[in-house]
Order: structure tokens, then C-alpha cells, then sequence
């Protein structure tokens, strides 16, 4: 991880004795927290670009924290599948400014790009991060940006020049300085311990919101990423909340007699979509947030579950076995009629929508093996994305560029991440229980 | 079986003896099953009928079908299977004889598919056996559902007999 020790061992043993003991302890402990998650990269493309992500010259006055920020540039966007950022001990030129690049040798390492800057400031005031991103051909300055970092941001600002470099180079937003939602068991039987966890999109930095001994299910992001909707059985049936990731606050929503499920906030953030059977069997409802009121949207004997808002409002995606089995139905959120959606597979649930609303993607299950499938929802063309047999909870990235979901390893949950190609793919592993029912945040400004 | 082939053997003696007391038959037939009826009901009142399904002794019971609470289900089906019906109609008729009784039905599913659909499939299977309970009986107020979806699994393997046995309605009784 760590590229340049060399520097590093030089730089503790000269301002070890000067480091506030208090100091290290939250390096410690963040560092601890970091470990929670890992990520393996299961299969990568041919042909990705290559890229030279030059360490940051750490030029801050107190010690770096042990994950500097340029190995977490090269992690994201060799993660993305579409880069092929050079090892960090094949590097041997440290330029910090385009003056002091020397493009031939760059050139001669076959590198399309090139990254280079410093940091400066200090762990308590805060730093400042400089870079800049060239075309190592053309030799042309693509980028030029300093970002003015809070302490304890270091990560998050190497996330957003990610997104930066991701974007310029590819033309589409980066999605690295986005989180995600997840929910993990730890333990069995009477000792199990359900926790609604939130982490960077990358896995790191993992902290719970909610701990419970009785299941948490189906987090779902609000519009501004600042609240979470979720499903906790903490009073012994279902009941939705909705909660502050930032304040901690927390409102209960719905806890009618039956099932309370599936909560989907409008891309506005004013409504919630629920599931609830009320009326002695599971109908999707519609809650504007701020009244009692419960709007019902469908009516039918058969179970109407999961609904998900395309990007506009216009529709409600959602699972109804109306037809005998479950299949992807949507209908207009101003009420009407529900019109089938998915038509190939036996068993089709669980629909996450695009940003554009142009694709779904959903749980297909056909002969006893569960993948993700997504839909055009234009073409109704369906490609399988993903390879297991317990397959389940797409989430898409807010970019659209990749879909998160949970699958089943050795009897353990873990989360995956697939290319929307299907071509690239990532296992974020959770040391130990299961993980389980990723939420992918909209990108958080 | 045995106990059967008891009470035949116990009527061939008894019907032996009547026909070489020709004279006494009347009293022979009407005493013999009296007799029979009271070695019976001293086996109830020390050892319980099995089949006595408002006896709340018999919820304890292995050999009674009270004791029996779990209700196996068929892949997203929430039909209760034939082999069930005897086990809920014993719970009927407890629930309906004991007003004070109160039973949860947890509905569950296996893990296969996702979890807001199986959470649904649950209560479906819970709503069938309350179903169940109430035509025969049992009162809206003494039974309560509530699914878990795949959420509690008793079995955690991977495999179709571990999924079978996660396919199910728990019949928990909260007063009796």
C-alpha cells in the first residue's frame, strides 16, 4: 500500500518524538477502521488506460497519515476497470509540477497520462492539495486544481480528484467521493447483532448508524445523501425509519400491523414509496414525508413489494407476483394502471433504476441460480452481469457506470461490484459475518 | 397399532367369554367396555391423551400434534401442504376451547430471491395458516402474524434440504 517507506521510515524517525501521543491514537484508530473492509479486484479489462499517478509531494508539517492520498487515487481508478494506473514502485521520477515532468520517459513507460502535485498545510489547520493532469503525448495540461482539504478529509479529496481525472479523460462523472449503505450480521442465534453500516464507495471508513439484535433491512439513500430509510424489527414486527446520518436523528415513518417495507424516497426527498399490507396483504403506498398520510397506489391479491422511483418521479418500479411469480412492473406514481416491465426469466425482483432512467437492473432468478440482470428499458435488451448463485439488492453507482449488489461466497455475504458491461469486477470483503444489501448514496455535493 | 390390537384382543376375549355365558351376555358386553373406559381415562388423567388438543399439557407433549409448531412450506408457495392440516387443526381447536390463548405465526422463507419479496412471501404463508386457524375456530384477536422473511434462518447451509426446512410458519404461543 505504502510506496514510498523509504520516505515515510525517514520522516517518523526525525518527528516521532514530536508527535502528540493523542494524535496517534486517531491515526491508529482510523487506520483500524480501514481494515474492515478489503477489496479484491476478481476480474479486470484488457486495453484498460494507462495512467502515472506520481506520489503527492507531502509537504504538510505534521507526519502523513499512512494512506496518502495518491494510493487512493490509483486504487479508485484502477478499481473502475477503465484504468491501468502504474505500480507505485515502477515509479522512479517524483516530479510535483508539469515544469519538472520529463514526458520521454513517461512516454517510454508507455504512460497516457500523468498525475502530479504536492500537499502542504498541516493535521490541525487543515491542507491544501495541488494537482495537475497531463496528456503525456500531446503533452497538454487537462487539469489544474487546488483543493483546500479539512483535516480528516485527506481521503475524501483524493476520492474527488479521481473523480476529476475519471471525468476528463472519460467524460463521464466519477462516482469515488460517493458512499455506500450496507447492513451486516455479525454472530448467531441469540448472539447476532444486526448493524446498518455507511462507508466510502470504496469500502473504507466503515461506521455503523444502527446496531440492533433484531434484523435491519432495505437502507435507502435520500436524494442529498443525508438520510438514510430503513427497515429495523427492533419492536418485534417491521417498522421504517428514517435517520440523520449526520446528526444521528431518527424518525419513526411507518409501523402499521403487517409488513412495513422497502422504503424508496422520490428523487425530490419529499415522498416515500413504501410497502405496506395494512390491509391484510402487501401493497405498494405512496407517504409525503412531514404528514400521517399513507396514499395507496396498488390493489391487487397478489404481493406488490419494492417500489424503487425512476429518475424523473414519473414511475414507480416495483415486484408483483400478480402473474404468478415475481416480475418488474412499473406504474405511474400518479396512480393508474401497472404495466409489466420484464418479460425473460422466471423470477424477477428487486429493480434499482438507472440515473436516467434508461436501464433497470434486477434479481433474475431462472433454474435455481440467482444473477443480476439489467434491462434497456428502450430495447428491452437484458444482459446477466453477474456470475453467482445467490445473486441479490442491485444498487446502481450514481454515474451509472457500475452496480453494486450482494452475493453469497462460502456461505458467507459478501458485496460485489460489476461494471454495467459486465466486464469488470470487485469484491469488497468484510472481515467477518455477513454483508448483505448495498445502497449506493446519489453523489453527495 | 398396539393400542388397537389391545382393544380388539380385549373385545375377542371378551366376546369369548360372552358366548360361553350365554345367559349374562347383557351384562358382559355393557361391563367389559366400562371396564375398558376406566383403565382409559387413568391413563388421561395421569399420563394425557395425546390426542386431547385442549389439554395445554399436551403443547409439552411429543406424542400430541399440539407439540408439533412448525409448518414447512413448498418454494414461493404459501399453501399449506396436507400433511400439515392435521397439526394446524389440533392448534384450532386448543386456540378456539382456550380464549386466553395467544399465538404469533412467524412466517419465513428461505434465502433465494430478495428480501422484501421473501419478507411478502412470509406474511403470505403466516396468513394461510391463520387461515386455517380461524375457520376452525380460532378468534382474529388471539392470533398475530409476522414475517421475518429470510431473516432468522434456522438452517444457514447453502443446499435444497437446509432451504426446505427455512421455508416455514412458526406457531409461537404468547398465552395459553
Amino acid at each position: 500500500m505504502n510506496q514510498y517507506p523509504h520516505n515515510q521510515g525517514n520522516f517518523f524517525s526525525q518527528h516521532l518524538l514530536r508527535l502528540c501521543i493523542g494524535l496517534l491514537a486517531v491515526f491508529l484508530l482510523a487506520e483500524n477502521a480501514l481494515a474492515k473492509l478489503e477489496i479484491e479486484i476478481v476480474e479486470g479489462i484488457v486495453g484498460a488506460i494507462p495512467i502515472a499517478i506520481v506520489p503527492l509531494k507531502w509537504e504538510a508539517t505534521t507526519p502523513p497519515p499512512l494512506t496518502l492520498p495518491d494510493t487512493v487515487i490509483v486504487d479508485d481508478l484502477y478499481r473502475s476497470g477503465l484504468f491501468n494506473p502504474m505500480p507505485p514502485e515502477d515509479i522512479i521520477e517524483y516530479p510535483t509540477t508539469g515544469e519538472d515532468i520529463r514526458f520521454a520517459s513517461w512516454q517510454a513507460l508507455k504512460n497516457d497520462y500523468i498525475v502530479v502535485g504536492n500537499i502542504t498545510g498541516d493535521v490541525v489547520a487543515g491542507y491544501e492539495v495541488s494537482y495537475e493532469l497531463f496528456d503525456v503525448h500531446t503533452q497538454e495540461r487537462l487539469l489544474a486544481q487546488t483543493l483546500p482539504v479539512k483535516p480528516g478529509d485527506l481521503r475524501y479529496a483524493a476520492h474527488r480528484i479521481a473523480d476529476a481525472v475519471y471525468e476528463r479523460i472519460t467524460g463521464t462523472p466519477g462516482a469515488f467521493a460517493t458512499r455506500i449503505a450496507y447492513i451486516t450480521a455479525t454472530g448467531t442465534g441469540d448472539n447476532i447483532v444486526f448493524q446498518l453500516m455507511i462507508a466510502d464507495a470504496d469500502g473504507f471508513l466503515p461506521q455503523a448508524i444502527a446496531t440492533s439484535p433484531e434484523p435491519l433491512l432495505s437502507p435507502a439513500w435520500s436524494p442529498d445523501g443525508n438520510k438514510l430509510a430503513y427497515v429495523s424489527f427492533e419492536k418485534g414486527n417491521s417498522a421504517i425509519y428514517i435517520q440523520n446520518i449526520l446528526t444521528g436523528s431518527r424518525q419513526l415513518i411507518s409501523s402499521f400491523k403487517g409488513i412495513n417495507g422497502a422504503p424508496s424516497f422520490s428523487p425530490d426527498g419529499n415522498q416515500l414509496a413504501v410497502s405496506l399490507s395494512k390491509s391484510g396483504n402487501s401493497e405498494i403506498y405512496l407517504h409525503q414525508l412531514g404528514t400521517q398520510e399513507f396514499t395507496r397506489l396498488t390493489n391487487h391479491w397478489g404481493i406488490d413489494t419494492e417500489p424503487v422511483w425512476g429518475s424523473n418521479g414519473r414511475y414507480i418500479y416495483f415486484t408483483s407476483d400478480r402473474a404468478g411469480r415475481p416480475q418488474i412492473y412499473r406504474i405511474l406514481s400518479s396512480g393508474g394502471s401497472p404495466e409489466r416491465i420484464s418479460w425473460e426469466g422466471e423470477y424477477n425482483a428487486r429493480a434499482s433504476v438507472s440515473v436516467d432512467s434508461k436501464q433497470i437492473a434486477m434479481v433474475q432468478g431462472v433454474k435455481n441460480r440467482y444473477r443480476i440482470a439489467i434491462q434497456d428499458l428502450e430495447s428491452n435488451r437484458l444482459i446477466v452481469v453477474s456470475n453467482g448463485i445467490l445473486d441479490e439488492s442491485p444498487s446502481f453507482a450514481p454515474n451509472g457506470s457500475m452496480i453494486l449488489y450482494a452475493s453469497k461466497e462460502d456461505g458467507k455475504g459478501v458485496l460485489l461490484a460489476v461494471s454495467v458491461d459486465g466486464r469488470v469486477k470487485q469484491r469488497l470483503i468484510l472481515s467477518e459475518g455477513d454483508v448483505r444489501e448495498p445502497a449506493w448514496s446519489p453523489v453527495i455535493h | 397399532m398396539n393400542s388397537i390390537t389391545k382393544i380388539l384382543l380385549t373385545l375377542m376375549l371378551v366376546m369369548g367369554l360372552a358366548a360361553c355365558k350365554k345367559d349374562e351376555v347383557k351384562d358382559d358386553t355393557t361391563t367389559a367396555p366400562v371396564v375398558d373406559k376406566t383403565v382409559d381415562t387413568a391413563v388421561t388423567t395421569n399420563a394425557i391423551d395425546p390426542r386431547n388438543h385442549v389439554d395445554a399439557r399436551n403443547l409439552d407433549n411429543p406424542e400430541s400434534l399440539l407439540s408439533k409448531r412448525v409448518i414447512f412450506f413448498d418454494y414461493d408457495q404459501s399453501t399449506v401442504r396436507p400433511e400439515f392440516r392435521p397439526v394446524i387443526a389440533a392448534h384450532a381447536q386448543f386456540i378456539a376451547a382456550n380464549s386466553s390463548a395467544n399465538v404469533t405465526l412467524e412466517g419465513h422463507a428461505d434465502e433465494r430471491g430478495s428480501r422484501e419479496y421473501n419478507l411478502a412471501l412470509g406474511e403470505r404463508r403466516g396468513n394461510s395458516v391463520n387461515g386455517l386457524l380461524s375457520a376452525q375456530g380460532a378468534r382474529g384477536s388471539q392470533v398475530n402474524v409476522v414475517s421475518y422473511g429470510e431473516e432468522r434462518p434456522i438452517c444457514r447451509e447453502t443446499s435444497d434440504s437446509c432451504w426446505g426446512r427455512n421455508r416455514r410458519v412458526e406457531i409461537v404461543y404468547t398465552a395459553h
